[in-house]
C-alpha cells in the first residue's frame, strides 16, 4: 500500500485517467506551475495556463464537454466562482435537462475550497451547499486521500458536470502556496490522517453518492464532509473518555446526498449532529434534518455550522469554523 | 503645475518603510495568511493619489495597503487590522485584502478585476452626490483579461463616468507572464471602448504625478474617463513567499522538493510522446528561468530609489526627511504592536 499526500493523490488519479483517456484535458489560471507534474507528463497540449477571465474559460470547459471533450477546469478558490457562476447555474446544469435527456456536458471543475488558516471570508467559504442547491451539478468533498484520488476517477467518468472540492487545509500544496509561503513560523490545525494517508497502487473510482461511516457509536451520530469529518472523529474520541459513544459519518458527496445511509445509520442513534463548515442557513444541515422528516425518521437534531461572514482574525476565525470544543458541547446537549 | 518630488518621495519611503514592516510582522508568523504588498508600484500610487481631493473614492485591488496609508488612513490601525486586533481598522475582520475605510470612501477586494466596476459605483455616486468628484480603480494587468474590469470601462465610457483607470503593469498575472494570456495591447482596449489612453513610466513618479494632473483635470471637469497604463516592478512577486522567487532566491533549499517529482512524473509511462513532454518541460524551466533574469533582481527598477536620485543635489535635507519618517514608522509599528485592549 503506498501513503500519498492529499493533492498528490488526486493529480495521481487524474494522471492514471489522463493517460487512459485522451479526451481529458487540464485548463486554469497558473496551470503550468501549479500542475508542472503533470504538464511534464502530457504535454502543453492537454495541460495549459488561462488568463484571469474566468467566465470565459469555464464557460468554454462546460462548452467543451458537450462537444466531446473531458475537460478538467480548476479554480484558484471556490470562492471565485462568484466571477463565472453562470457557466454553471445556467448552462453546465441545464444542459441534460434542456436538451431532453439528449446532452450532458461532462465538465469537471475543480476548486480549493475551506478555511482555517487566516486569509479572510472571501478566500475561505465552503459554498458546497450553494453549489448543491442547483439541480443538475454533482458536488464532491472528499478527506482523505484515498477518497479523494478514488472519487476523482468518479468524477471523471460520470458523465454530467462535477465540482469536486479540495480542503485547503487537507492539501499540502495549497497551504504552502497561499498559507505558510515557505514560512515556519505559522501553525495550522491540519489534520493529519486527512493530509496524508494510505491509497492503493491502482485507482479505483469510487461511488459517487455514498456515504461512509468513519466511527461507530451508538448514542449519536456526526455527520460531515471535508476537515469536518476529521474534527468529529477528534470530537468522538474526546466524548467517548465521557462515556458517549459516537458514529461519525462521512457524506463524502454533498449532492447527490446518500439519503439511505443517513436514515439508516441514524435512525438507530436517534440523535443527528450535523458539523458543517459550510454556511448554516438554507444549506447541507437543514437538507440533512428535511430528509430525515421526510423519511419519517424520528430523531434529535442539532448542528455545528459556520454562521457568519468568516472573520479574518485567526482566533476569531477558529470559533466561526466548526470546531471540536463545540461539537462536543453540541453533542453533550442533545444527550 | 509642477511636482513636489520632495512630498511625493516622502510619500512612497513612508510606503516602503510601512510595507517592510509588514513584511517583517508576515515572516515572524504574527500574519497568518496570504500578503501581497505594493513594493515596486509606489511611484504610480504616490503619483495618483496626490491629486486626490475631499469626497474622492479609490477601489483597490487584493494590495491595498499603500494605497490606503498615502490616503491618510492611520497606519497603525492597517497595522492593527494587519495582527487581526479588535481595534483594527476593520475591527480584525477584514484583513489584508479586504480593508475598508467608509471614512476614505476606499474600498478594496480581493477578486481580481472588481476594482472596475467598485470604481464605476463610487463615480455613478459621485456624479449625483459629490459633482466634480472623481473615483480611481487601481488593478494590475492580469485584471484587465477580467470581463467585468472590460465591462466597467465601456460602461464608464457610455454614462461619462468619472473614472480613472490606473493599471500597474508588472507583467505578471499571478505566476504567469501576462504576455502568454493576453491579446493585444491594453492601451488599444482602452481607445476600443472609447476612452483616452495615456502611457507613463510606472518607475517615475513626477511623470506619472504629471499624467495624473492632466488626466484628473479632465475627468473632474466632465470629460469622462481615462486609463492610465503604467509599468512598474513587484519586489516581492505576486505575493510574500512567492514560491518563484523563493527558488531563485534559495535554489538549492527550494528546487528538490520540485524537481524530484517532476522528474517522476516526466520519466513516467502512458501519456504525451517525448516530444510533447519535452514541451512542456520547457514551459516549466522558461518560468523559473524568466525569474532568474527577473528585473524584481535589479535595483534600478525601484521607484523609490529611482525618485531618492533626484533629491540628492540636498543631501542634508534628504537625510532628515529619511530619518523623520524611519522614526515615524517605528513609532506606527511600536503602537501596532501595544497589547489588545481587553
Amino acid at each position: 500500500m503506498r501513503t500519498m499526500f492529499f493533492t498528490q493523490a488526486i493529480d495521481d488519479a487524474l494522471a492514471q485517467a489522463m493517460a487512459d483517456d485522451p479526451r481529458i484535458v487540464l485548463f486554469g489560471e497558473d496551470i503550468p506551475l501549479l500542475r508542472r507534474n503533470l504538464l511534464v507528463r502530457f504535454g502543453p497540449g492537454r495541460v495549459r495556463g488561462a488568463p484571469i477571465s474566468e467566465s470565459a474559460f469555464l464557460g468554454a470547459g462546460v462548452a467543451a464537454a458537450m462537444a466531446g471533450l473531458h475537460p478538467v477546469v480548476e479554480m484558484y478558490m471556490v470562492d471565485f466562482l462568484g466571477v463565472c457562476m453562470d457557466a454553471l447555474l445556467n448552462h453546465a446544469a441545464k444542459a441534460e435537462t434542456f436538451s431532453g435527456g439528449k446532452w450532458t456536458a461532462p465538465v469537471v471543475v475543480r476548486a480549493p475550497c475551506g478555511g482555517g488558516y487566516g486569509d479572510g471570508g472571501q478566500h475561505e467559504q465552503s459554498l458546497w451547499g450553494w453549489l448543491a442547491h442547483i439541480p443538475g451539478l454533482t458536488v464532491i468533498v472528499p478527506s482523505t486521500p484515498a477518497d479523494a484520488g478514488g472519487l476523482m476517477l468518479a468524477a471523471l467518468q460520470h458523465d454530467g458536470p462535477v465540482i469536486f472540492l479540495e480542503h485547503k487545509l487537507l492539501s499540502e500544496s495549497w497551504l504552502e502556496f497561499l498559507g505558510s509561503g515557505g514560512r515556519c513560523t505559522v501553525d495550522y490545525d491540519v489534520p493529519p490522517e486527512g493530509a496524508q494517508g494510505p491509497v492503493p497502487s491502482k485507482w479505483e473510482p469510487l461511488p459517487i453518492g455514498k456515504a461512509v461511516l468513519q466511527r461507530r457509536g451508538t448514542d449519536i451520530t456526526i455527520v460531515s464532509v471535508g476537515v469536518g469529518v476529521h474534527r468529529a472523529l477528534r470530537a468522538a474520541e474526546m466524548l467517548e473518555k465521557e462515556g458517549i459513544s459516537a458514529d461519525v459519518m462521512d457524506l463524502r458527496t454533498v449532492s447527490p446526498l446518500d439519503r439511505s445511509t443517513l436514515c439508516e445509520v441514524v435512525s438507530k442513534t436517534g440523535r443527528l449532529l450535523v458539523v458543517d463548515e459550510d454556511y448554516e442557513g438554507f444549506g447541507l444541515s437543514g437538507e440533512l434534518a428535511a430528509i430525515l422528516l421526510e423519511e419519517d425518521v424520528s430523531v434529535n437534531y442539532a448542528r455545528v455550522c459556520t454562521q457568519t461572514t468568516i472573520p479574518y482574525a485567526r482566533c476569531l476565525e477558529d470559533q466561526t469554523l466548526p470546531n471540536v470544543e463545540r461539537i462536543c458541547a453540541q453533542a453533550k446537549e442533545l444527550l | 503645475m509642477t511636482p513636489n518630488v520632495w512630498s511625493l518621495y516622502a510619500l512612497m519611503l513612508k510606503s516602503r518603510l510601512f510595507e517592510e514592516a509588514i513584511a517583517q510582522l508576515w515572516h515572524d508568523g504574527l500574519i497568518s495568511g496570504e500578503m501581497h504588498l505594493g513594493t515596486g508600484e509606489e511611484a504610480i500610487i504616490a503619483g495618483v493619489i496626490s491629486h486626490l481631493l475631499e469626497g474622492d473614492a479609490m477601489a483597490l485591488d487584493h494590495r491595498g495597503s499603500a494605497a490606503l496609508l498615502m490616503r491618510g488612513v492611520d497606519p497603525v490601525l492597517i497595522l492593527r487590522e494587519l495582527l487581526g486586533y479588535p481595534d483594527g481598522l476593520c475591527g480584525g475582520m477584514g484583513g489584508h485584502m479586504h480593508l475598508l475605510s467608509k471614512e476614505h470612501l476606499a474600498a478594496s477586494s480581493g477578486i481580481i478585476g472588481a476594482a472596475g466596476p467598485t470604481a464605476a459605483g463610487f463615480a455613478l455616486a459621485a456624479q449625483y452626490l459629490r459633482p466634480g468628484a472623481v473615483a480611481v480603480a487601481f488593478f494590475g494587468d492580469g485584471a484587465m483579461n477580467q470581463g467585468m474590469l472590460m465591462e466597467s470601462i465601456n460602461l464608464s465610457s457610455v454614462w461619462n463616468l468619472p473614472v480613472l483607470f490606473v493599471c500597474k503593469d508588472d507583467g505578471w498575472a499571478i505566476t504567469t507572464q501576462s504576455e502568454q494570456v493576453t491579446g493585444g495591447a491594453l492601451n488599444d482596449r482602452a481607445r476600443g471602448l472609447g476612452i483616452p489612453a495615456v502611457e507613463v513610466d510606472g518607475l517615475d513618479v513626477s511623470a506619472v504625478w504629471e499624467a495624473a494632473h492632466e488626466a484628473m483635470e479632465n475627468i473632474r471637469s466632465g470629460k469622462g474617463p481615462t486609463f492610465l497604463h503604467a509599468r512598474c516592478v513587484h519586489l516581492e512577486g505576486h505575493f510574500l513567499g512567492y514560491q518563484l522567487l523563493r527558488i531563485v532566491r534559495a535554489p538549492f533549499r527550494e528546487m528538490p522538493e520540485i524537481t524530484v517529482p517532476l522528474t517522476r512524473s516526466f520519466l513516467r509511462p502512458g501519456g504525451a510522446n517525448l516530444r510533447e513532454r519535452l514541451s512542456g518541460l520547457k514551459t516549466v524551466i522558461a518560468t523559473v528561468l524568466s525569474t532568474v533574469r527577473d528585473p524584481r533582481q535589479d535595483q534600478t527598477n525601484d521607484p523609490v530609489s529611482h525618485a531618492r536620485a533626484a533629491l540628492q543635489s540636498d543631501l542634508a535635507r534628504l537625510r532628515e526627511l529619511e530619518d523623520q519618517i524611519e522614526k515615524e514608522i517605528s513609532n506606527v509599528l511600536a503602537s501596532a504592536l501595544e497589547e489588545v485592549p481587553s
